[in-house]
């Protein structure tokens, strides 16, 4: 009896059927348990690299809670690609519709920080701009200016203290989190993604010139956000953590 | 410029490990015994970033085995281009001494199970597989060699005893052979077969690289012993054994320390690598 790899497939998923007929052990007898090893290793191996990925997940609903929430989502969303240490894009979606755990209401973006840290962590080397670039400019250059981000920058939008609640779940010390909504600007001056918490008017001037604005457009939006916008603090940020590899200046 | 020279075209008759980030400062202070390292590809697929940087690092210094866990070559799917120039691209930048693949499957349906699963050994497996080598082989310009796996289970339809297959795979795609003892010894003691008559029988001439890693035992149904391939600890000592009776056959050859789960520090990777470096001395070259 022949067994193909789509009954071995669907088989290693569902543990609730037998191993494939044609399967045996070294005397011909059925294989049974001996087929739950691979089973086992395909589960295990997919929870272990979610929890590589996702440390204050597990840390905020516990790791045993996290084993079976990675043994569902697993199931909905296998690998597409051999590239595990990617695994799990979809897991902050999926953690916004997952019942269970709706009543924390700040996981899917805690687990949108925890996957752009990977991104960032993995993403192309490049040559940030010599800060002189932009100091030289006037007033009205500066206006006109777009700017082309690192690979590894990203910006987390979210209205919750996403920041604090993840350096409390994973760094010694880190104060217990306040109540204040937090956008979070990731960098990697060098191998390691750092987290830069921002203020809403912050984040909405890093989301107007990530959609590709001028530092001008950018300044309205998040003037309009908030009168304390602080252009100066933003910009030298951007500048000390290498997160800007070219300038565009069309007056 | 690409600069398609390889500082270290071979991998030499010596101990290596599977590389773990780790390690890396130990690695770089470390002398004798390990000489060469071993890399999963599929780790050093990102764009940039601290994997890469280290490895650049590491490829300066010591002789590095590409060995990939994801290409899926028994598959009864076509091999996943993108994976495949993926992996092209790592071997072009990094000229590594050694390529390596499994004989298992891993991908059905666009889903990548990340597993090493078992095939039956017939003629139209041992046809696809041979296909597959060829095209990674032409993909790569170079010779692979393919790992014999672990085995938990056999499948009723073989007409092929796993060494005759894999002698025929060598023989007709020209590929080489990574002969792991640790998973000899598994398959055997699970299958209920003898692990010196497998040796006996295998290719010997193809090895171009020996493994050596940590199992675990449970029980089947019938409290038979099973033994797992996990690499979560050291090489048992029935397996250091077996690997004196194929070092006298095959004369030295690289031999990989591999330990890739509950990862130990330093010290204990190192004395494995010594024991190694110790069988490797007790035979005549």
């Amino acid at each position: 009896m022949s067994v193909d790899q789509r009954q071995f497939h669907d088989a290693l998923w569902d543990n609730a059927r037998d191993a494939p007929a044609g399967l045996r052990d070294g005397q011909g007898r059925p294989a049974g348990a001996r087929f739950s090893v691979y089973r086992n290793n395909v589960a295990v191996g997919l929870t272990e690299a979610l929890e590589v990925s996702f440390p204050a997940i597990v840390k905020l609903i516990g790791p045993e809670n996290f084993k079976k929430v990675a043994g569902v989502f697993l199931r909905q969303h296998p690998p597409k690609s051999p590239l595990i240490m990617v695994y799990g894009t979809e897991f902050p979606v999926f953690l916004e519709s997952f019942q269970p755990l709706n009543h924390i209401g700040y996981l899917p973006d805690v687990a949108r920080l925890e996957q752009a840290l990977r991104e960032s962590y993995h993403a192309a080397d490049a040559t940030p701009i010599d800060p002189g670039n932009l100091a030289n400019l006037s007033e009205e250059e500066l206006t006109a200016t777009r700017m082309t981000f690192a690979p590894s920058a990203r910006l987390i939008c979210s209205h919750w203290p996403v920041h604090a609640i993840w350096a409390y779940n994973l760094e010694d010390g880190a104060p217990k989190p306040a109540n204040v909504a937090q956008d979070v600007f990731i960098t990697r001056p060098d191998f390691d993604p750092q987290c830069h918490p921002l203020s809403k008017e912050s984040g909405v001037f890093f989301a107007s010139l990530l959609l590709g604005n001028s530092i001008g457009e950018a300044f309205e939006d998040a003037a309009e956000t908030s009168s304390e916008f602080d252009l100066a603090a933003v910009l030298t940020l951007l500048l000390d953590t290498q997160a800007i590899t070219a300038i565009h200046s069309e007056v | 410029m690409l600069d398609t020279s390889s500082r270290f075209p071979t991998l030499p008759p010596a101990p290596g490990v599977g590389y773990k980030p780790q390690h890396f400062k130990e690695i770089l202070d470390a002398s004798r015994p390990v000489e060469w390292l071993e890399i999963h590809a599929e780790n050093y697929m990102g764009d940039g970033g601290r994997p890469l940087a280290q490895l650049r690092h590491l490829a300066d210094r010591f002789p590095i085995s590409v060995h990939g866990v994801g290409l899926s070559i028994g598959g009864e799917e076509r091999l996943d281009p993108d994976h495949l120039s993926r992996l092209t691209h790592l071997c072009n930048w990094l000229q590594p001494a050694s390529f390596s693949e499994h004989l298992a499957w891993s991908t059905h349906d666009s889903h990548f199970l990340n597993d090493l699963l078992p095939l039956p050994y017939t003629s139209s497996t041992l046809q696809r597989v041979c296909d597959h080598i060829d095209e990674v082989q032409e993909a790569l310009g170079r010779q692979m060699l393919l790992e014999n796996p672990s085995s938990y289970l056999a499948f009723d339809e073989s007409t092929y005893a796993e060494t005759e297959f894999l002698s025929e795979i060598a023989h007709r795609t020209g590929c080489g052979l990574l002969l792991d003892v640790n998973n000899v010894f598994v398959s055997a003691t699970n299958l209920g077969l003898d692990p010196r008559a497998y040796i006996d029988a295998f290719p010997i001439e193809k090895v171009g690289e020996i493994h050596l890693g940590g199992h675990d035992e449970d029980e089947d149904d019938h409290g038979a012993p099973l033994l797992i391939d996990s690499h979560g600890r050291e090489v048992a000592d029935p397996v250091w054994a077996l690997l004196d009776h194929v070092l006298e056959r095959s004369g030295p050859r690289p031999l990989l320390i591999e330990w890739d789960a509950d990862i130990p520090e330093w010290p204990a990777l190192a004395a494995e690598a010594a024991r190694a470096a110790g069988a490797l001395e007790r035979v005549p070259a």
